[in-house]
């Protein structure tokens, strides 16, 4: 019999060493699936990890990563805090769905004006539309003491409902000749998140993604919240004694997990994706829970995972187009990252125990 | 040199890279890029796609290169994935999904260059074309199968999404049936997918237990084609691809998406010069829509009635939407022997005359 037991102080250096750790597991391991695929697998790992960086298109693709990276780290900047509380927000694909629809709905109704005031109303109304998404999960959480992970992941489906009918129906281009989608942000100058210098990738959602960065650093280690916050995770009962108040908490920490997901949702709809479509949400919501994890529920742990994951993405596709790698193969090896890392993080804290259990 | 404008210089150098590298040489193959917008294991869209990519390296051989990315999100990763298609030299891309629409015209911008062929869209430049097949014409044929087999009076549709090509294929599969069954009765379900197996099997659960004995699918999987055989005494159609592993029944016959031909036919008018910007839109006649094989399921006098309509179809003697023809809320839509022009199909979003479903809002 095996069992599990946990070790009374985890190592600290082996803290910080598993997420090296398991990209390193990820690369040998990836490695061996892309050599039984039939394709050389340094070349591969190498495609993946260097081609975007530099090889010879970088400068493009550099940018790239920041598009990619800049959403993922925004949304696991705001979860980290509320994991670190023990309150999972699993819906921030919904929220980050709401937060555009929000923000295209502004901009969409006072088309075709041009106004300074809409870039930054369409921001406010993100972060509102996300807030308010999260807020369920808490509200119903706090009165009637439902799980917030089920409610806000099923949140997920309805928005994502709501989001194919506003592209279907009340955002539909009127100009489209009937096809689904909205208008197209990027020809809307005020609406219009454009790169801030021409070909870096640099959007205002970058810069929101390292201001959210910077803030939720401050908040957890400058700052009394944080404090709360660390306790309430780590100790729910001594947290009590604290003065810290469990409804606040599970408020505070969805909404913010949930407005940062609504601002990512703005960005990259009066940006890169510039429109209402019903595939706009690709994901992100959901991968940023493994950005988190894999930043370490740390701020700047986060930066470097998001970027990361960015280059797994794009490198991925430079794999299937320059080795005919499928798809799948690069989606298999994006989860054996979490994998690994969810398989070193038990073993840094428990210690494996084979012989008869005591009770 | 300060980081700004060093930025900037890599910048403009990415541009001029990209699009002041020389015509390729002619002792150099044409490359050619694809993106889908699924797996091209889904045997249906991207599949049908792919088998087009094929057919132009066996045509073309060591003249063409052929690449491809698959599962590319509509989107901000559909312009990247575009854009990597044509930094890595690639001369005509092919984007074989609606929603790369808008990607396609930024990226076109960027490379005015190369040449792109967009699936299903509306939106053209001069490097910028467009095609698409008239899938109406194979859904007449389905109709006319299914109104003379239905036991039940009863045909089922699952709908992809309300947009004008659906409602096309609804709208031409009832006038068709209803020609040679005016009982029959048009159900429709919207599946709000293209590919996702789970919903398409529920959609098809629905129609079946409403008493659907004639399943019409306009998603990609093969799972209503399970579900049929499940149930036993309902007939099928393979859509985009032929989906022959169901055959003989439930899987009568099908519409196979054939893009080989086109696609042949552009990527030697790239190499000889000749590439021009247009929109295609094809039916039977071109062979872009092609009818699988009818099988002995269906009787040999329902069987000559489909070959008739399709020859006929082809031939431009038969068109699937002739007047006189009114909207399902009774105004007028064609008069007396008016045949509906390509405009007024494409922007189509409306049930014809006698269809009791409510269109989705």
């Amino acid at each position: 019999m095996i069992t599990l037991v946990r070790r009374p102080t985890p190592s600290k250096l082996w803290t910080y060493a598993t997420p090296l750790v398991a990209v390193i597991a990820t690369m040998i391991a990836g490695g061996l699936l892309f050599s039984l695929l039939g394709k050389h697998p340094v070349e591969a790992i190498r495609v993946i990890f260097w081609e975007p960086l530099f090889g010879a298109n970088a400068s493009y693709f550099r940018g790239q990563l920041l598009v990619k990276a800049g959403p993922l780290i925004l949304i696991a900047a705001g979860l980290a805090v509320g994991f670190r509380a023990g309150i999972w927000n699993i819906g921030a694909e919904g929220q980050y769905i709401m937060g555009a629809l929000f923000a295209a709905w502004l901009a969409l109704r006072i088309y075709p004006a041009e106004s300074h005031w809409l870039f930054p109303a369409m921001i406010v109304l993100g972060a509102l539309g996300g807030l308010l998404w999260a807020l369920i999960p808490a509200l119903l959480r706090v009165f009637f003491g439902t799980s917030e992970i089920l409610v806000s992941l099923m949140l997920v489906y309805v928005a994502e409902n709501l989001l194919a009918y506003m592209a279907f129906g009340p955002m539909k281009n009127p100009e489209g000749y009937g096809f689904p989608g909205s208008r197209n942000l990027q020809d809307y100058p005020s609406a219009y998140n454009h790169e801030l210098i021409a070909g870096t990738g640099m959007h205002w959602g970058v810069v929101a993604a390292l201001v959210a960065v910077i803030f939720t650093y401050v908040l957890m280690h400058r700052h009394i919240m944080g404090f709360r916050i660390r306790v309430a995770g780590e100790a729910p009962k001594a947290a009590r004694f604290a003065g810290v108040m469990p409804a606040r908490l599970v408020i505070f920490c969805l909404g913010l997990g949930g407005a940062f997901a609504g601002l990512a949702g703005m960005f990259e709809v009066a940006g890169p994706s510039g429109q209402i479509t019903d595939s706009f949400n690709v994901g992100y919501g959901f991968t940023a829970i493994i950005v988190a994890f894999l930043g370490r529920l740390h701020p700047l742990g986060i930066l470097l995972a998001g970027l990361l994951m960015a280059l797994t993405y794009i490198g991925g596709d430079m794999a299937q187009l320059t080795l005919g790698l499928p798809s799948a193969a690069i989606q298999v090896f994006q989860g054996m990252l979490l994998f690994f890392l969810l398989a070193f993080d038990v073993l840094t804290n428990f210690r494996i125990r084979i012989g008869r259990a005591i009770a | 040199m300060n980081r700004r404008s060093f930025l900037k210089t890599s910048a403009a150098t990415a541009v001029v890279a990209g699009a002041g590298l020389p015509a390729f040489a002619a002792d150099e193959p044409l490359k050619i890029g694809f993106i889908y917008v699924g797996p091209v294991g889904d045997m249906g869209w991207s599949y049908q796609h792919d088998q087009g990519r094929k057919a132009i390296e066996a045509e073309y051989g060591d003249k063409v290169k052929t690449s491809f990315i698959e599962n590319v999100p509509e989107g901000p990763d559909a312009e990247r994935a575009l854009t990597q298609l044509a930094l890595e030299g690639n001369k005509l891309i092919f984007a074989t999904s609606f929603g790369f629409m808008d990607a396609v015209m930024n990226v076109a911008k960027k490379f005015p260059d190369v040449k792109f062929e967009h699936a299903t869209g509306y939106k053209r430049a001069d490097n910028v074309a467009t095609y698409d097949a008239k899938f109406y014409q194979g859904r007449a044929i389905q109709g006319t199968i299914g109104g003379r087999m239905t036991k039940t009076n009863k045909i089922g549709y699952i709908g992809s999404f309300p947009i004008p090509e659906v409602y096309q294929g609804i709208n031409a599969a009832y006038l068709a049936a209803k020609k040679v069954n005016p009982d029959v009765e048009m159900k429709v379900v919207w599946a709000y997918t293209w590919f996702d197996p789970a919903k398409e099997a529920d959609a098809a659960s629905a129609l079946i237990a409403d008493g659907v004995d004639v399943l019409l699918q306009h998603t990609d999987s093969t799972a209503p084609q399970a579900k049929a055989q499940e149930a036993g005494n309902v007939i099928t159609f393979g859509q985009a691809s032929d989906m022959s592993s169901f055959a003989p029944k439930p899987r009568v016959s099908s519409t196979i998406d054939n893009w080989a031909p086109y696609y042949v036919k552009r990527a030697g008018a790239v190499m000889d010069g000749t590439w021009k910007s247009e929109a295609t839109w094809g039916g039977i006649d071109t062979g872009m829509v092609e009818i699988g094989e009818i099988s002995d399921a269906v009787p040999a006098d329902v069987k000559a009635e489909a070959l008739q309509l399709k020859d006929d179809i082809a031939a431009g003697k038969a068109h699937p939407f002739t007047g006189p023809l009114n909207k399902q809320d009774g105004s007028a839509f064609l008069a007396e022997g008016e045949v509906a022009t390509d405009e007024q199909l494409q922007s189509m979003t409306f049930y014809v005359e006698g269809i009791t479903a409510e269109p989705p809002k």
